[in-house]
């Protein structure tokens, strides 16, 4: 019955390079189920799409001097698009494992850091397309003018790299509630305002256009969230996965 | 504690809610023992498989594993545990070998092709390993949780309701499986069913004293 000849035994304590390759695994599993369903990758996209399609039909163009703080108002645009649809998407990966009653055997299999950069490199690819595509339909269809593109996709990246380290967790502790639409937002709203509002005045900067120099400050403080959140959750992580 | 293989309940309590299953439930089975749960549906039978394999925590008490002098508690056992029960879902949208190799790798175990074949054969699953789970009956999901749960060779067994939903076959490949791993190691079954009692060295029957 034992095919055991051709089993090389586990790796008992797991070190870090099980957990990276473990993690690929749970990451390539993601997205090969992602792929097969589309899921998320529907949600997310129809609803960034539809959110910004909509305002750029309801306000048309806004010309600069008809508001002065243009700048402000088309990046908080944005934002809004990302976030909304980030957690129409993002918690996805945790709930989908309760519901279809995989995340027993992955509990018993998988080392939970595993588990955490797994779904935390897959939440980086989806909201990754998500906010290429929002950006560039905003910048199409608002018509915005963006002084400095490297700027601007660098306020992008560190803002949605501190949404999925901010998310990713969140995600993972309401997967077991009942009532998870509501608990996402109430638990998200206090830990994501401080990101997005540094986001939104460094979006807002990247359009008006500015130097390195003073754009500097505002990123530093998004990688400065980004890596505190990240490690913070890879800490808690394992608490919330097996409690 | 000398045995190779060995497995201790000591003064295990669980409650759902402020209704109680079990309590002080003490015992130590040994390499080549087969322990068999029984009980009542809703008596408590896989709550305590999933506090034997680390899913749960009892309200009191202490589950312990030993391997060659070595004792580990339930979370930190996973690696000598094969588990196979109703709960255990694999995933929908990947094939049977898709799942066996991502379980494989997560669990930090090499097996070339040829071996995921051979598992797949034993479980009487042979030929079937491209297809994906969405297209499999729940007897053939049955057959592929044993394939998973045999995947890092564990020397412990926890089998919750191990026929169900398994054809004459399937039930055949059960015993196969259950009389040849109990030479070498542990096996837990929760049941209801009278012939897979026949097969036990200890039993517990939740709702009254173990024996």
């Amino acid at each position: 019955m034992s095919s055991s000849d051709s089993v090389r035994p586990p790796t008992e304590a797991a070190g870090w390079r099980h957990i990276l390759d473990a993690s690929l695994a749970v990451f390539i599993k993601e997205v090969r189920s992602e792929v097969r369903t589309r899921y998320a990758l529907n949600a997310i996209l129809l609803f960034a799409v539809s959110t910004i399609v909509a305002v750029s039909l309801g306000l048309g163009p806004i010309a600069p001097r008809r508001n002065p703080d243009l700048p402000l108002i088309q990046a908080a645009l944005l934002w809004m698009a990302i976030l909304f649809a980030a957690f129409t998407g993002l918690a996805r990966t945790f709930i989908q494992e309760e519901d279809a009653r995989t995340a027993a055997a992955l509990r018993l299999a998988t080392p939970a850091l595993a588990v955490f950069l797994g779904k935390a490199w897959f939440n980086t690819l989806l909201l990754g397309l998500l906010t290429t595509v929002s950006a560039t339909l905003f910048l199409v269809l608002l018509r915005v003018g963006v002084a400095d593109l490297v700027q601007f996709g660098a306020v992008l990246a560190l803002g949605s790299a501190g949404l999925v380290a901010a998310t990713t967790l969140i995600a993972a502790i309401i997967a077991r509630a009942s009532a998870r639409g509501a608990l996402f937002a109430v638990l998200s709203f206090p830990l994501l305002t401080p990101l997005l509002v540094v986001a939104i005045r460094a979006t807002a900067l990247t359009i008006e256009g500015v130097t390195w120099a003073a754009i500097g400050p505002p990123l530093q403080i998004l990688a400065a969230y980004a890596v505190a959140l990240f490690t913070a959750s890879l800490l808690l992580f394992e608490v919330v996965w097996e409690a | 504690m000398n045995a190779r293989l060995a497995l201790e309940l000591q003064h295990i309590g669980c409650a759902y809610g402020a209704r109680p299953l079990f309590r002080d439930l003490s015992l130590r089975v040994t390499a080549g023992q087969v322990l068999v749960i029984t009980g009542a549906n809703g008596s408590g039978k896989s709550t305590l498989i999933r506090v034997l394999c680390g899913l749960q925590r009892p309200q009191h008490g202490e589950v312990r594993w030993w391997r060659d002098g070595v004792m580990r508690a339930p979370a930190a056992a996973n690696a000598w545990i094969g588990w196979v029960a109703p709960d255990v879902q694999l995933y929908r949208e990947l094939t049977a070998r898709e799942n066996l190799q991502f379980f494989a790798r997560v669990r930090g175990i090499s097996r070339h092709a040829g071996g995921f074949d051979a598992l797949l054969d034993d479980v009487g699953l042979g030929g079937r390993g491209d297809d994906r789970l969405a297209a499999y009956s729940s007897g053939m999901q049955q057959r592929l949780r044993y394939a998973c749960a045999l995947l890092h060779d564990p020397p412990f067994l926890l089998l919750d309701e191990p026929t169900v939903t398994l054809d004459a076959r399937g039930v055949d490949v059960v015993a196969r499986l259950i009389a040849a791993r109990r030479r070498h190691g542990i096996i837990v079954i929760a049941t209801n069913d009278p012939r897979e009692e026949q097969v036990a060295d200890v039993i517990i029957r939740l709702g009254q004293a173990a024996h």
